[in-house]
């Protein structure tokens, strides 16, 4: 059994209100449960680091592939281990029945859902961008390669973690649902991935790279707004399943 | 117009009118569709620089428009569903994606034939070829996400969702993959950069497209009927129709 923190559900109490509050309880409660499981905080960081390593076995050694290639590989990586990770983000939510509690709060269901999904980027992505620095030192990027790969990713990993709820919203109560996650969420994280190594490859070709972080910056501003109206409706049908 | 919207929600009103329908749309696509073939393939002038192989657009140009259009019609059914709870917008959503799925697969393949002998190469990783290549994705992710649930109210809202998302990145996908590809590669072919075609070839096209049109809405309305059999399968009035057969 995991030690699960019982967190009450205490604003419930507060008719409708108590909106600020409702969120920092569950920024708290998600951390805390990290915390106290932190195997599922390593794993998908053990991943990452894995996927990486496989490119220099798999393709070439040679530094000047990896120079080329291993912004891309990286932006992968991160893009598979957050799909990885996701797919647990709302589980035992639901099968503890925390989630039936969610969708009965007073406070709007898209904000306990963005409170959620901002949690779980700090706690499982946060320390992935930071892992990247030893990555491109292993990649030989040049230093401000790396950099303007942290950049980007921290711009554009928050876009992930928030469209790829919306899947993991939906597919939370089939059992087995890995796959699947992967495959619907993919397509959709084209975009995230085409302007963070688009940023990167202007960095190395000595071009601007404000265009594509304006618009790594827009992105995440439309997804901050629009999916946790989705995550919430996606939350709502998996739930009314029962 | 609200009582026609309403009766549209009727499995059984809808059965009987898409009953009545198929026969005329099957007739005029098949109709529609030989002639503009015949007349594409063989008696449309050649290209004076592709010669023969630009014919491969009668089959091309419709089933990639309608790859892409009717994933706009599933998110359409998709609202519909989500705030009217209409039966026939999941239905519609059910059958059209397969559909949808086979265009734009077909729009993949004979894009695939043509730039073999045109640009020398099956695949390259130009803007069209790689958004109609996450479009297929979509499509195929909202049939896993539709075979993985079993409950059919979840199954309608879910998919809805999915489709609505969807969409919304649609235009996204589109201009950030148009981005990249410019970025990376000044386009050194142009896929579809409309020649100021004569009235002989591209007639023939319109007719091409209409009768694609037709068979489309044919085979959805085919598919929509054996869904509504299947989901009514209790109801009185299917085992009526059943047993009439």
């Amino acid at each position: 059994m995991r030690s699960e923190p019982r967190v009450p559900v205490s604003f419930q109490e507060q008719e409708g209100g108590g909106w600020l509050r409702a969120a920092v309880e569950t920024v708290r409660r998600e951390w805390l449960i990290a915390f106290r499981n932190r195997q599922d905080l390593i794993n998908p960081l053990v991943f990452f680091v894995l996927i990486v390593s496989l490119f220099p076995l798999g393709v070439s050694p040679e530094p000047e592939f990896l120079r080329q290639a291993g912004p891309g590989i990286i932006w992968v990586a991160a893009l598979l281990s957050i799909l990885l990770s996701l797919n647990l983000l709302f589980r035992n939510d639901y099968a503890d029945g925390h989630l039936e509690q969610w969708v009965l709060s007073p406070q709007p269901l898209a904000l306990l859902a963005l409170a959620r999904v901002g949690a779980v980027w700090v706690t499982t992505v946060l320390p992935l961008v930071l892992l990247v620095p030893v990555l491109a030192v292993m990649l030989h990027l040049r230093p401000g390669t790396g950099l303007v790969l942290v950049l980007t990713l921290l711009a554009g990993t928050p876009v992930l973690v928030l469209v790829g709820a919306i899947g993991a919203a939906l597919t939370v109560s089939l059992r087995g649902s890995g796959v699947l996650l992967v495959l619907i969420m993919t397509p959709f994280y084209v975009p995230v991935l085409i302007f963070g190594t688009g940023a990167v490859t202007a960095a190395v070709e000595g071009a601007s790279i404000t265009g594509h972080l304006a618009l790594l910056g827009a992105m995440l501003s439309l997804a901050v707004v629009l999916a946790p109206l989705a995550i919430a409706g996606a939350l709502r049908i998996s739930v009314s399943n029962g | 117009m609200w009582q026609w919207f309403h009766k549209l929600g009727s499995p059984k009103w809808f059965f009987g009118i898409a009953g009545r329908l198929m026969p005329w749309l099957g007739w005029s696509a098949l109709i529609v569709l030989t002639v503009g073939v015949v007349w594409g393939l063989l008696f449309a002038p050649a290209d004076y620089q592709q010669g023969d192989s630009y014919r491969i657009i009668f089959i091309h140009v419709p089933s990639a428009y309608l790859g892409q259009s009717l994933y706009v019609a599933m998110a359409v059914a998709g609202v519909v569903g989500l705030v009217w709870r209409m039966k026939m917008a999941d239905t519609f959503i059910a059958s059209a994606t397969a559909v949808g799925a086979a265009m734009t697969f077909l729009a993949l393949l004979t894009g695939a034939v043509w730039g073999k002998p045109t640009w020398g190469t099956w695949w390259v990783w130009d803007a069209r070829l790689t958004s109609m290549l996450l479009l297929l994705f979509l499509y195929l992710g909202v049939m896993a996400l539709r075979g993985a649930m079993e409950d059919p109210d979840v199954r309608a809202r879910a998919s809805a969702i999915l489709v609505i998302v969807g969409v919304v990145n649609i235009p996204i996908i589109k201009y950030s993959v148009e981005w990249w590809n410019t970025l990376h590669q000044p386009a050194t072919i142009k896929v579809t950069e409309a020649p100021s075609m004569p009235a002989s070839m591209w007639v023939p096209l319109l007719i091409c497209l209409l009768g694609f049109h037709l068979l489309v809405a044919w085979l959805i309305l085919w598919r929509m009927r054996n869904d509504i059999l299947l989901r009514e399968r209790r109801a009185r009035w299917v085992r009526d129709w059943v047993l009439a057969q």
